[in-house]
């Protein structure tokens, strides 16, 4: 070597060593998320106060988690993972842990205690339901009506069974084309008591059951399989009830202003949340926790329910939740948390439909394309 | 004037024969073709052919049973699964020792999803497992099999194991089974539960909706191109955009408002009970099936139709009409036996197109399908995407492709290949 | 319908107009009476008209004004495929889709002949172009002159009284054309039909025709025989689309029986033969054939005028010499001599003089 190329390495060596020790965190971050308002908000509530105190740091949106995992699988295979912090729902963050796509999580060294000094352990409690994943909203699936459009002289539905009774509730109605929810609600209605439910869906005559009660409402069955089909298939008049996600209902009927109704009966409680990818570089990895570190503490995930009807994940967050940053309505009533809302629900049971998925979902779609 | 040898080989100026030195200058002609056009070919071989190679790999590669579980396999291959046993003590201590370093690499979730796939509950079996046997103790007498069954009791039964051995050869064709509506049985393939069946059933869909989907583009594009052909090149180019406005306009918007169009309350429900042929009460249903599925997607793909009967109805010079005209034809004559003909590779290229579009499709079937129109690529898409079950998704891939070269491999048979053009 | 027809004529065009875009008349007052058997051809430069007039006749095209008729029959409004014309397009226009046999006994299938018959009439036509082998193969397996063969064949082989040929030989090669020429010709005599043929190349007008239709502008400016139109131009664009073609300009100085003195615009004088010039001071194009002119004294008429000439340029051609001059002030005036042996080079810058007979000389519309 000679002298000069000594000189030129050492010092590109000494300035790399210090660059990487004085910041120790990259600078560019890339979040996925969902897209529309759910995103806004996300970016409303924790991006954009997290960039106000990292000036250095710039961040970018990518609405693929929808694909998620099949994208993560893909980047992982090719090991080139270009994403920092990956929103998804509960089962896929089971999923991309199980197949190590996603990285574990200590709540106590790696997530924000809070205010109060309870450990995020025991303030997000049972909602940590995988190593990798870091709640962040409540949200369920439930229905809503058209009283308009319902018989007159019919009372005003109060159960999930109204979905199953032609004779009182004609009418087209909207299920989620899958067998997830749909199959716990018709055991439900077909009187299975709610604490069998998984007992039953775990035996083939139990599966055949839920299916004939669908059957009963098939053909008159609109099935969706994005979440803004149904309000706007209620509100056009396609059908007279449907199901969808608590947050897409609660921006029709307040934002929107389309004449509703809310039926929270057996409403399933669903988790969304962050993972961080699993074989991110360690400026990149430090940088991702950091970010969830706080983009999770208390204020945070109370913030958010200030721009979408999604309840916090922590316990702590509730009693911080205000008003809706636009209509300057009070948020609480509309979360489907709220003690009005929720005096009968299910949670998604991810252990069961992590097994079972595959399975009912092949019998689901053979029944459903006959 | 050639020389010429004795033997009447022709021999060039330098004394080699005349055929060695023509091959020579051709070869390097042909190499330094060949090195003009190696990067791209080098990219289109890596960017194209190779992943498709790599998915069409993964409906037969099954190496992460016998990667995850090196020992328990090779324990294993003694046990009859038709004793209805369990297997013994050293299975569950080479099962045992696979799980801890499995679990230390975090494999063993991936092994219980791939095994999922064939048996219900494997997935949540080995979580589980993985998590309790980083406690167990394999120097100790204890049994180890006790202590499975006590994680949980599907160890004690044979189905796991009877699972494990079934699919321990590194590769396997239980995806193709199973994209045929078949599995692997005690006693070699066998169908499926009648319940579970849907595969096959998809594949006729496809091809049938398919065939419906190309025959409505030729009846539709067939008029639109022979305007298109003989309109003066202005209004000509006035009408191809019109043609290809379609392609400027996102795919979900166009699907999105034939929904509109289509629904109960949508706008061609409302004329048709305004004029009153169709009762309030008694809305046609037009979408969110098969129907809705043909329309939109008629519509999507109608410009890949027009494109090559338009190109090849511009090279059919008018005078052949007026020919037969002058001959005696009349004019449908002339339409059905001079232009027809000639216009029939056009017809050939845009039905391959829209035939292998429209049964790769699956963002218009998911939308507008309903249950009765939905394709099989929209459970290639499920089973990429949400499922991640790859193998069963490319597996049905491979059968796709399959289907799609012997049909071309028919076309080609029946009406000939050569008789396809694109233009000119 | 048929009140008007003219006596012995086939066809007959009776002040016939075409317009396309109702503001210039592509074909002016046309009026064309052609008996049964006859060959003519309709040459004209591009966009005279002769096309169009083709087309009308075919019923590819209707007249704006005026009457066409076939056999005394006014055909204006009988489509195409009811007239029973025969037509060879410029292209051919063989159906690339179909054999050589399947394109000739498409005429005979739409008009329900039966198939023994139809095999029978193609072998015949086939026989008579001498294309009887090729009844198996494509249009695109021949060559350009066998595909020619098999549309006139295609043309003739429903026994149609009239065929209709609209440039068929353009594509042709020179030597194959002029083998074609001969053969059309002795195929329609044989046959005896009427045959309109439209060409721009004047050479295949001249040999092959009964009579030519020069068309320019819409309207025909000569129809005669080839010698006479060749020979006796009647007016100067026939005199000068029609071969070689000298042209000096002046004024008629007098008309004396059928000799016209013309004071050329130099201010020499010479002897015309007057053809449409009636009085003196009319302004005239005077035209003279390059192989009538004559510099060798000895042959020319004791009082023949002559004119002093330049030699700018000698071309030797082979079979004739070709010699350009300055002749009153004309630098593109062309003589044309037969290479005989005792025949004289004339070299460029040789001072001569040249003269003619004066009935070579025709004093046509200036």
């Amino acid at each position: 070597m000679t002298p000069m190329k000594t000189i030129l390495t050492t010092t590109a060596l000494t300035f790399a060593a210090g660059f990487a020790n004085a910041q120790d965190m990259a600078k560019d971050m890339t979040l996925v998320s969902w897209g529309g308002a759910y995103q806004k908000s996300q970016d409303l509530a924790y991006v954009q106060p997290y960039l106000e105190m990292h000036p250095e740091v710039s961040a970018t949106w990518d609405s693929s988690s929808n694909e998620a995992v099949a994208k993560l699988r893909a980047m992982n295979e090719a090991g080139n993972v270009t994403w920092d912090v990956v929103d998804v729902v509960a089962s896929d963050a089971i999923r991309l842990c199980d197949e190590g796509l996603a990285m574990e999580i200590d709540p106590d060294t790696q997530l924000a205690a809070a205010p109060d000094g309870t450990s995020a352990a025991d303030d997000f409690g049972d909602l940590l339901v995988s190593d990798c994943f870091i709640p962040q909203i409540v949200y369920s699936t439930t229905a809503a009506y058209r009283p308009d459009l319902l018989p007159a002289d019919a009372p005003a539905p109060d159960s999930i069974c109204a979905m199953f009774d032609m004779e009182t509730y004609p009418g087209k109605r909207t299920l989620e084309k899958r067998p997830i929810n749909n199959m716990e609600w018709a055991l439900l209605c077909d009187g299975v008591a709610k604490d069998e439910v998984y007992d039953v869906l775990a035996t083939e005559e139990g599966q055949q059951r839920g299916l004939a009660k669908l059957d009963t409402i098939k053909d008159q069955v609109v099935w969706w399989s994005a979440a803004a089909e149904p309000p706007q298939l209620l509100a056009d008049g396609e059908i007279v009830m449907g199901t969808s996600y608590n947050g897409r209902w609660f921006s029709a009927i307040e934002e929107q202003g389309q004449p509703f109704k809310m039926l929270w009966d057996a409403q399933v409680f669903d988790l969304d949340g962050w993972i961080i990818p699993a074989g991110l570089s360690d400026e990149r990895k430090a940088r991702a926790l950091d970010f969830i570190m706080f983009a999770t503490d208390t204020q945070r995930l109370a913030d958010q329910a200030a721009y979408i009807s999604y309840g916090p994940a922590r316990a702590s967050s509730a009693p911080l939740v205000g008003q809706h940053a636009e209509l300057g309505i009070d948020m609480a009533p509309h979360m489907p948390t709220d003690p009005n809302n929720a005096k009968n629900t299910f949670l998604y049971n991810y252990e069961f439909w992590a097994d079972y998925r595959d399975d009912i979902d092949a019998k689901f779609q053979s029944w459903l394309a006959k | 004037m050639s020389d010429q040898t004795t033997s009447g080989r022709v021999l060039a100026a330098d004394g080699t024969p005349l055929k060695t030195s023509l091959a020579r200058a051709l070869r390097r002609q042909k190499l330094r073709a060949l090195a003009l056009i190696a990067p791209l070919l080098l990219f289109v071989l890596i960017t194209f052919i190779a992943p498709i190679a790599d998915m069409l790999f993964r409906s037969v590669e099954n190496q992460i049973v016998v990667e995850t579980l090196p020992q328990t396999v090779s324990a294993l291959a003694d046990w009859d699964p038709e004793s209805g046993d369990t297997p013994g003590e050293d299975v569950y201590r080479a099962l045992a020792a696979d799980l801890k370093i499995a679990a230390k690499a975090k494999t063993h979730t991936r092994l219980g999803t791939r095994l999922n796939y064939e048996l219900t509950g494997a997935s949540s079996l080995f979580r589980k497992s993985g998590r309790q046997v980083k406690k167990m103790d394999l120097e100790g007498d204890a049994s180890i099999k006790d202590a499975f069954i006590k994680i949980d009791k599907d160890w004690g039964k044979p189905d796991i194991w009877r699972t494990i051995q079934t699919y321990s050869p590194r590769y396997t064709n239980g995806y193709f089974l199973n994209a045929v509506d078949m599995q692997k049985g005690p006693d070699g393939p066998e169908a499926r539960p009648e319940n579970q069946q849907i595969y096959l059933m998809l594949f006729g869909r496809t091809l049938f909706m398919s065939l419906m989907i190309t025959g409505s583009c030729i009846l539709l594009g067939y008029p639109v191109a022979w305007i298109l052909a003989n309109l003066p090149a202005r209004s000509a180019n006035m009408l191809m955009i019109l043609v290809l406005l379609p392609f400027w306009t996102s795919l979900l918007v166009r699907t999105s408002a034939w929904k509109v169009m289509l629904q109960q309350q949508g706008v061609i429900n409302d004329v048709l009970v305004w004029l009153g042929l169709v009762g309030d009460d008694a809305r046609l249903v037009m979408i969110n099936n098969q129907f809705g599925t043909i329309v939109a997607m008629t519509h999507i793909l109608l410009p890949f139709m027009i494109l090559p009967m338009y190109s090849v109805m511009q090279t059919i010079q008018p005078t052949y009409l007026r020919a037969a005209k002058s001959l005696g034809a009349t004019n449908w004559t002339a339409f059905w036996r001079v232009y027809f003909p000639q216009s029939v590779p056009g017809i050939g290229a845009g039905s391959i197109l829209v035939f292998i579009l429209s049964i790769g499709y699956y963002i218009t079937p998911e939308i507008v399908g309903g249950n009765t129109g939905t394709f099989i690529s929209n459970r290639i898409a499920y089973h990429i995407s949400s499922s991640l079950n790859w193998g069963l998704a490319a597996a049905l891939g491979a059968i796709l492709l399959a289907v799609v070269l012997l049909l071309y491999y028919a076309y080609d048979k029946i009406v000939g290949i050569d008789n396809v053009k694109l233009g000119g | 319908m048929a009140d008007t027809q003219s006596p012995g004529a086939f066809v007959e065009f009776e002040r016939v107009q075409k317009s396309y875009d109702g503001e210039n008349l592509v074909v002016k007052d046309l009026n064309l009476i052609m008996p049964k058997g006859e060959f003519l051809t309709m040459l004209g430069p591009s966009g005279s008209g002769k096309t169009t007039c083709l087309m009308m006749l075919a019923g590819f095209e209707t007249a704006t004004h005026g009457d066409i008729r076939l056999d005394g029959v006014s055909i204006n409004n009988i489509p195409p495929h009811k007239r029973g014309i025969g037509m060879v397009f410029q292209n051919y226009a063989l159906f690339p889709h179909m054999t050589v046999a399947e394109n000739l006994s498409f005429p005979l299938e739409v008009r329900k002949i039966g198939k023994s018959e139809r095999e029978q009439k193609v072998k015949r036509v086939l026989d008579m172009v001498q294309m009887g082998e090729f009844g198996g193969r494509r249009p695109a397996q021949l060559s350009g002159g066998q595909q020619q063969r098999i549309a006139l064949a295609r043309a003739l082989v429903f026994e149609a009284e009239l065929v209709l040929m609209d440039e068929p030989l353009g594509a042709l090669d020179k030597q194959l054309r002029e083998h074609m020429q001969f053969e059309i010709k002795r195929i329609a005599d044989n046959l005896g039909i009427t045959v309109v043929y439209v060409t721009h190349d004047q050479t295949e007008a001249l040999t092959m025709s009964d009579r030519v239709a020069v068309f320019d502008d819409g309207r025909i400016q000569q129809l005669a025989p080839p010698d006479k139109l060749y020979e006796a131009p009647e007016n100067s664009f026939v005199a000068q689309f029609i071969g070689e073609n000298n042209t000096l300009e002046g004024v008629v100085k007098e008309i004396k029986g059928d000799t016209a003195l013309v004071r050329l615009d130099d201010g020499e004088l010479i002897d015309c033969k007057p053809v449409n010039v009636t009085q003196p001071g009319e302004r005239t194009r005077v035209s003279i054939r390059p192989e009538r002119v004559e510099y060798n004294k000895s042959r020319l008429h004791a009082d023949a005028h002559t004119l002093k000439a330049e030699v700018l340029e000698f071309i030797y051609m082979g079979d004739i010499f070709r010699t350009r001059l300055r002749v009153a002030g004309n630098e593109d005036f062309i003589i044309k001599t037969r290479n005989a042996p005792d025949q004289v080079r004339l070299q460029p810058g040789t001072q001569i003089e040249i003269g003619w007979l004066p009935e070579d000389c025709r004093a046509l519309d200036a």
